[in-house]
């Protein structure tokens, strides 16, 4: 691919400004029949553009790639700063990736104002390629920020009953946590002389009172978006009241900001702070992993069961970004503590895949019998056998089952951690047990077993999914099953990366 | 032969996608499936002679027994990798499995071929059940060899779960039943809590031995004996000894010991051709297999060979004596696998791993055998399981009958079967333990020796009950008995010839030869000087020993109860009817799991998210601030009061203020 072309504003303004005009059009849903090929065009067009990022990117450097840089608000010195390396690059694929699909699972389903719904993912998908490219903090904070709003009306408009509590709820919660953030911004920006460049701030001497100020405020962005225990309750209400795509893109890729900030914000910028509040963070990783899988399990309702799934495995990825420091005090190897990050990625990636296909899954069954409560069903796979195929083998991959990408980021995660403390691989690998409980008990009350006579009506009337339907799925369940074969490919990028990053923290100690 | 290896690995593999993923008539399903598994057991039996009778070695051209067929990951010098390891161990499991898969695939089409009466006629997923059967056994069958042939413990781990997903997958076969889809989730579930303690085994082999790689980690194993670890504080454990427990953990899951074998009995509401293939004779000896392999990390803790020896004595004397009060026809056979399944544990526990790895061989024959003569017998009697509604079946199906027979004979090692020789050898072997002063080797050859009384007696029982002795089904059924159809006999016979002749020929090579010299390790201090002086030497010396008595009386009471005063055992059974209860209930397991595990962690889940999510973070923190916020509010609002004249005069007061202020300063 040619340097020539600026790669990532295209993906960032093609889908912004495509959605733009989308959002212009008839909100007459006849007429808006024509714009959703367009819609869905533009968003394939940037996922092709998108792959060359992948495709010619250069494994063997830590350094930003496909970079652009240009003067923006000269008066505060913040520059058009983008670039990408092997953290956020597999982000902005993942990102280019799902809308498409997201997209897809709209085309009958939105009756109201269809192209103003597929408008909005566009411009998301616009702002989200923006956190991840974003170099310049100013930048990245305005992306960052930007982002909220068509999610919040993505739930607002097209949500369920009770979409307003909802909207402001999670309006709210992610507002407060990236209002600390800005301080933390503004503050560096006095302390490295007066910009607003992220490398920068990597390079900056702290001192330990300001770093542990710092880290702290990131955390409140960050651990709301991840999110974390105890400031997660604003997903469950979240996905259960946005729409299918709503929920997609949250947990697929939105939740993916908050672990991405970790990765370029706290643990560069703060690392001593990040290693004396190490503990802190592991500990509410395993209370995410260990009492949202409890909480998960007692779940009616199956939106708000995958949600609570998702925080027990972002758990997973916070746990492996911060087991570096006890790997390294431990046996002193950056090859375990990079399997324990990487680990952490590939669990980002993957959870995208499969709490997306998740979440699409219950769209299929909502979008048929407008419930999604657990007991509604059973025994939907008597009349819908194809879908029960993905919906058993995305459960699967959600239990972690080795072959498919979910095993991968879990076994590296473990298998790392355990070489910082015994107790804490054991209490992470309680997962094996609970999170195949919540979900295969799911799929049995939902998928398996006779349609009961009440409901001969509802669940005996099914149909099957689509061609279109299929299509979407499949698409998924290749890359799910892809990636947990063969994940060296998502590996190669990331290492070098990581590796610079841990060079970087141990160095900075 | 890298290539025919590949081959035998992926073959069944294309078989199952090309009968489940695509829509292929039921003809098509089992041909595919059926070719694409048979080649594969010849190719095994290739690959079995190259390596076993030859000598040689299978890759690199001759010059290793190990290939790398890609990287998964990798982290500088530690490379995660699939690949391959074949040696004569290897090459014997892959022939039992590819054989044994390959009878059930055949058996599979007069099993299956009348399914959709088991399904409600509007069902679609009854419609292609046929083809969805198929394309699961011959997953199973790759996962198996995946798991096998594996030469890291990362590709072990792999087979291990897919193995257990396919279990789940056929135990949950019939999703319309209420019990099958319970089955399904219990076996998972239960083979998770072992997985769970097999994954922190892996993780502790990584961490001390830096490599997943089998041949590199028995290498660097002796450098470790003295390395110990500390999980509690102030208490030193041998590293070694953790391991080799935390893997045994995974081993007992998936080989059901006590007391994680609870799933085992359930998941006899699967399908019968999957409760031979893959409940007998195959998937559930994945543990005894692995601890096989693992021999040169396991010979270096004796602390975890006796925890190994005594769970494999509990299971399998404990076992046994539940296989004597079930009535249905498939848990007694389950039982008897839990408790045979003990035995190969036992015999691992005592360094016999050639042993126990000789009982996995004639057992996986003579109890897939077994399972599909009970199969047999339920096609005939038009699925009904009860033995009580059977009997007298013997003049109805004879082929069953007499390869029923056969399999009873082996089980309960009668002399010159080959399940004589692999118990004789396992108990012979636990008597060295025992000589040699291995905690819990004393335990372990009492429950061996008398478990052999319980195994004839429950396998003569179930013999007497449903072959010989009243015509106990209706009118009905009984004029509708009739011999099975030639592709369920076929299977039966296949399976008898080796039940009845493989120890006999093989015992010297595997036990006393050098079947297994470069596969399974036994320190000096552990082998047992015996020699071996022939097979009639060896079935003379069994004739003056205890089992081959108690075998005898075991047919003997089960004769005089079941035969001739059939009447006793209600007696027997009245007179203990606590002990009964006991038996029945499964000593407990069950209700105890459900109550405690199963209830415990809903209650849990259920306080964690009503107290700790509803009403602490979302009532008190969430919502209480949103509340606490409005209450300052409704304060603050009442400044605004609209009018002029309360706003200038504020602004006045704040003016002076801000003077004096300034002025003061």
């Amino acid at each position: 691919m040619s340097a020539e072309l600026p790669l990532l504003s295209l993906l960032i303004w093609l889908p912004i400004a495509g959605g733009v005009w989308v959002l212009t059009q008839s909100k007459d849903s006849e007429d808006a029949l024509l714009v959703r090929p367009i819609a869905l065009t533009i968003a394939v067009l940037t996922f092709l553009f998108s792959l060359p990022l992948f495709f010619s990117f250069d494994i063997t450097t830590a350094s930003m790639q496909f970079e652009e840089k240009l003067p923006w608000i000269q008066a505060l010195n913040t520059y058009y700063h983008l670039g990408v390396d092997g953290i956020s690059m597999p982000l902005i694929l993942l990102t280019t990736f799902i809308t498409p699909l997201v997209i897809l699972s709209a085309w009958e389903v939105i009756k109201n104002r269809p192209a103003q719904y597929m408008a909005a993912f566009l411009i998301m998908e616009g702002l989200m390629n923006g956190v991840f490219a974003a170099l310049d903090a100013m930048l990245f904070y305005v992306f960052w920020e930007a982002m909220l709003v068509p999610m919040f009306i993505i739930i607002g408009v097209w949500g369920g009953a009770n979409r307003i509590y909802a909207s402001l709820k999670f309006f709210l919660y992610t507002l407060l946590g990236s209002v600390l953030m800005l301080v933390a911004l503004l503050y560096m920006y006095n302390q490295s002389g007066g910009q607003f460049s992220i490398l920068s701030f990597h390079q900056l001497n702290l001192s330990s009172t300001a770093q542990t100020l710092i880290f702290l405020a990131f955390l409140a962005a960050f651990a709301v978006k991840v999110p974390m225990w105890p400031v997660h309750t604003w997903l469950p209400d979240a996905h259960v009241e946005a729409p299918t795509g709503g929920s997609v893109v949250l947990a697929a890729i939105m939740l993916k900001m908050g672990t991405y900030g970790f990765l370029r914000f706290s643990l560069p910028i703060t690392p001593q702070a990040s290693h004396e509040l190490a503990w802190f963070i592991i500990l509410l990783s395993l209370i995410a992993v260990v009492y949202i899988g409890f909480v998960a399990l007692v779940q009616q309702d199956m939106k708000k069961l995958i949600a609570y799934s998702s925080i027990s495995h972002m758990g997973f990825v916070t746990l492996g970004f911060f087991i570096m420091f006890a790997i390294l005090q431990n046996t002193q190897s950056k090859d375990i503590a990079a399997m324990g990050i990487e680990g952490a990625m590939i669990q980002m990636i993957s959870h995208g895949f499969i709490s997306g296909a998740l979440f699409l899954c219950v769209g299929v069954l909502y979008d048929r019998l407008h419930s999604r409560e657990i007991s509604t069903y059973g025994g939907v796979a008597n009349t819908m056998p194809r879908f029960a195929m993905f919906v058993v083998l995305f459960a699967m991959a959600n239990a972690g089952l080795p072959g498919t990408s979910g095993f991968v980021g879990e076994f590296m995660v473990i298998l790392s951690s355990f070489q910082a403390n015994f107790w804490i691989a054991f209490l992470a690998s309680t997962t094996l047990i609970l999170g195949a409980a919540y979900t295969l008990w799911m799929i049995k009350r939902v998928i398996y077993g006779s349609i009961a006579d009440d409901k001969m009506e509802t669940v005996g009337r099914l149909t099957d999914i689509n061609a279109r339907e299929t299509f979407i799925l499949a698409i998924l369940a290749l890359a799910v099953l892809f990636f947990g074969i063969w994940p060296a490919p998502l590996q190669e990028v990331m290492h070098v990366s990581v590796m610079n990053l841990i060079e970087h923290v141990t160095r900075s100690q | 032969m890298e290539f025919i290896c590949l081959l035998i690995v992926l073959l069944p593999l294309i078989g199952s996608i090309g009968a489940g993923l695509f829509t292929v008539s039921r003809k098509t399903a089992h041909w595919l499936t059926n070719t694409c598994v048979g080649l594969s057991f010849f190719l095994s039996v290739y690959v079995f002679k190259l390596i076993v009778l030859d000598k040689l070695l299978p890759f690199h051209s001759g010059t290793s027994n190990e290939l790398t067929l890609y990287t998964w990951l990798s982290f500088g010098k530690l490379n995660l990798e699939v690949g391959f390891l074949v040696d004569s161990l290897t090459a014997m499991m892959m022939v039992t499995v590819t054989f044994v898969s390959w009878m059930v695939h055949i058996y599979t089409i007069g099993y299956m071929s009348d399914d959709e009466h088991n399904w409600s006629d509007k069902s679609l997923a009854g419609k292609s059940s046929y083809q969805r059967f198929f394309s699961y056994i011959s997953l199973f069958t790759f996962s198996m060899l995946m798991l096998v042939m594996s030469n890291n413990f990362l590709q072990l781990f792999f087979g291990w779960e897919a193995v257990g997903l396919v279990s789940y997958l056929l135990i949950g076969f019939w999703l319309q039943r209420d019990t099958a889809i319970y089955a399904n989730l219990k076996a998972f579930l239960v083979n998770r809590v072992g997985d769970f303690g097999f994954l922190l085994g892996i993780a502790a082999v990584l961490m001390y031995f830096n490599t997943l790689d089998y041949k590199e980690v028995f290498a660097l194993a002796p450098s470790l004996s003295n390395v110990s670890i500390e999980i509690f504080p102030d208490i030193e454990w041998s590293a070694i000894t953790i391991i080799c427990i935390f893997l045994f953990i995974g081993a007992m899951g998936k080989s059901a010991q006590v007391p994680l074998h609870v799933w085992l009995p359930d998941s006899m509401e699967g399908p019968t051709p999957i409760s031979a293939l893959i409940h007998a004779a195959t998937m559930v000896t994945a543990g005894v297999f692995m601890v096989a392999r693992m021999s040169p990390l396991y010979e270096l803790s004796t602390t975890a060979l006796s925890f190994i020896l005594i769970v494999g004595a509990i299971t399998a004397l404990f076992m046994g004596f539940l296989g004597l009060v079930q009535n249905d026809i498939k848990r007694v056979v389950a039982y008897s696998t839990l408790s045979q399944l003990g035995y190969m544990t036992v015999a691992l526990g005592a360094s016999a791993y050639a042993a126990g790895v000789f009982h996995l061989m004639t057992h996986a024959f003579f109890k897939a055998l077994l399972f599909l003569a009970a199969g047999s017998v339920i096609i005939a009697m038009h699925h009904e399981q009860d033995m009580r509604k059977m009997g007298g079946l013997r003049k109805y199906m004879p082929i069953t009958y007499i390869t029923a027979l056969l399999g009873t004979l082996a089980l309960t090692g009668v002399p010159f079967f080959s399940g004589f020789f692999s118990k004789d050898a396992i108990i012979e072997a636990v008597h060295f333990s025992y000589e040699e002063g291995r905690f819990g080797a004393g335990f372990a050859y009492f429950s061996l020796v008398f478990g052999v009384f319980i195994t004839s007696l429950y396998s003569f029982r179930m013999f007497f009950l449903t072959f010989h002795g009243k015509e106990r089904m209706d009118e009905h059924t009984r004029k509708h008995l009739h011999e099975s159809p030639v592709v369920v006999t076929v299977p039966l016979i296949l399976l008898a010839i080796p039940s009845v002749l493989i120890g006999a020929f093989t015992i010297e090579a595997m036990l006393y030869g050098d079947f297994f010299e470069s596969a399974i390790h036994v320190a000096k201090e552990h082998q047992s000087s015996h020699d071996f002086h022939g097979i009639s030497t060896f079935v003379v010396h069994g004739l003056t020993q205890p089992p081959f008595w108690l075998v005898l009386a075991g047919f003997v009471t089960a004769y005089s109860l079941y035969m001739q005063w059939t009447g006793l055992p209600a007696l027997i059974q009245s007179k203990f009817v606590f002990l009964h209860k006991i038996l029945l209930d499964n000593y407990g397991f069950d209700r105890f799991n459900s109550w405690f595990f199963a209830g415990g962690a809903r209650g849990l889940g259920t306080l964690c998210w009503s107290v700790g999510d509803v009403k602490l973070i979302d009532g008190l923190l969430v919502n209480g601030s949103a509340k606490v916020i409005g209450i300052f509010s409704q304060v603050f609002r009442r400044i605004q009061t609209g009018f002029l004249s309360q706003y200038a005069f504020a602004m006045i007061i704040g003016l002076l203020v801000l003077l004096g202020w300034f002025v003061h300063f």
